[in-house]
């Protein structure tokens, strides 16, 4: 994926009236760049992407977050166009009154004790896949392990080959990266998709299992079931969301304890640290950034802001605000106190946090089980992905 | 009953989002539904010993659902 993070872009001469979230710059370390607009003008705008803000602070993010009236979820990714009418992927695309009964019908499969179910399988899938190459003494962590952990645990709860892993990817990547420019690659991924998925479906109307599309496929709303392009825009959703995200939080994680080593030798004594480090990784390199579009004229934190502009929600951003988190800057494996907005606040709350922080726990206990000590690699670069969802793509290690 | 007081955790349902961390932080005081919504425990009385978890639930809820009342 490094290869398409090169395109040229017209550069970035000031952050608060031109801000670029596809600069190289903020695609290699967004967080000076945040941390500056923090303190110098909270909510910037830029006139690319046919208008939108960006806010920085958590009480802004927070505010837009709560305030559906006037920031809509019908677009949640900030792109170059704006084709009408937008893409429905219910509930992550749906307002109020919409947006309630969409999520409701996904959050049964998706509570902390049905993850519980999940745990073996994604113990297994991370040992397969340090089995892989623990003897060669190296590795790209970034492509040879956590990419496949969240694509194979979503393609099992989904009972599709957990082989067809690097074409979810791959649509992932056109629809994620490469649709911010070019509508023409997403709705080709996006249509790509839906033929694989519509087989399944038709399947498994006929005769249901017990998998994740068959709960879709069975749920009743008032009674009825879902149309057929609902079900299939729940499914899409389920795997643009639950694939990179985890994934980038699972390379962040190993990417601060590759260059920490402080931090990994107290995680490995104290193992009991565990669920407060992931919190705190989660806080510190919060992979999401979502969207909203203005759709009335309103007022932010003191700034006026204009319908038909959208936001560039940055979680991330607003997890690195020192009004929120003291010594924000600084990974601290047992902060205490940590309402931290990885997965979002308020009624768009990630559906898969508990899988995700399944998968991360998972992931990095495997990890220092099997290699405690490892490094950063000065041979080959580490890499980022760019837009939506921020994690490492290529990050090169060497164990010992 | 904590230090002579008694001292309830409750979950304020128009807030709560289903983060689940007061679940996982203080699992004696929590329930999820089958949304993974939360609600408190009964009538939310935080035994001796478990003042400590009340608190640490009530940091870490992200939609500052997580209420602590002391009568």
């Amino acid at each position: 994926m490094a290869e398409d993070t090169t395109r040229t872009r017209p550069s970035v001469l000031d952050w608060s009236t031109d801000w670029d979230h596809l600069a190289a710059e903020w695609r290699d370390n967004p967080y000076p760049i945040w941390d500056e607009l923090r303190a110098t003008c909270p909510v910037a705008h830029t006139k690319r992407y046919l208008g939108a803000y960006l806010p920085t602070t958590y009480a802004a993010v927070k505010a837009i977050a709560y305030d559906t009236k006037n920031f809509s979820s019908r677009r949640v990714v900030v792109r170059e166009v704006r084709p009408e009418p937008p893409m429905p992927s219910p509930p992550i695309s749906s307002d109020p009154p919409h947006h309630k009964p969409a999520k409701q019908l996904l959050l049964p499969p998706f509570t902390p004790d049905e993850m519980k179910k999940l745990e073996p399988r994604a113990r297994a899938i991370c040992n397969e896949l340090i089995d892989r190459f623990i003897a060669d003494g190296r590795c790209d962590a970034a492509q040879m392990y956590t990419r496949h952990i969240p694509v194979r645990v979503i393609a099992h709860m989904l009972d599709v080959p957990e082989s067809d892993g690097d074409q979810f990817i791959q649509w992932i990547h056109e629809i994620l990266e490469l649709g911010i420019t070019d509508d023409d690659i997403l709705m080709k991924a996006v249509h790509e998709m839906s033929m694989y998925f519509a087989g399944y479906v038709e399947a498994r109307t006929k005769k249901p299992g017990h998998d994740l599309i068959s709960r879709i496929i069975m749920a009743r709303q008032d009674g009825k079931p879902l149309p057929p392009q609902e079900v299939l825009g729940m499914i899409r959703l389920l795997l643009i969301a639950g694939i990179d995200t985890t994934w980038s939080a699972i390379g962040a994680s190993l990417w601060h304890l590759a260059k920490t080593p402080a931090d990994r030798q107290r995680l490995i004594a104290e193992p009991e640290l565990m669920p407060t480090a992931i919190e705190e990784f989660l806080r510190a390199y919060a992979p999401v950034t979502m969207a909203r579009e203005v759709v009335q004229d309103t007022v932010i934190e003191g700034c006026p802001v204009k319908a038909g502009n959208m936001v560039l929600l940055s979680f991330p951003a607003a997890n690195r605000d020192p009004a929120m988190f003291p010594d924000a800057d600084k990974v601290i494996l047992d902060r205490q106190e940590n309402r931290h907005s990885a997965f979002g606040l308020g009624i768009h709350r990630c559906v898969g946090s508990n899988l995700a922080r399944l998968e991360m726990t998972v992931a990095i206990e495997e990890w220092l089980k099997r290699i405690p000590d490892f490094r950063l690699d000065p041979a080959f670069p580490v890499t980022w992905s760019e837009g939506t969802v921020r994690g490492p793509r290529q990050l090169p290690f060497i164990f010992g | 009953m904590a230090g002579g007081k008694v001292v309830r955790v409750r979950v304020d349902p128009d807030k709560c989002q289903g983060h689940n961390r007061c679940k996982a932080l203080a699992p004696a005081l929590f329930e999820l539904d089958e949304y993974g919504n939360s609600k408190e425990i009964g009538d939310g009385i935080v035994p001796e010993g478990q003042l400590e978890a009340a608190y640490l639930a009530r940091a870490n809820c992200p939609e500052m659902a997580v209420e602590i009342i002391e009568e």
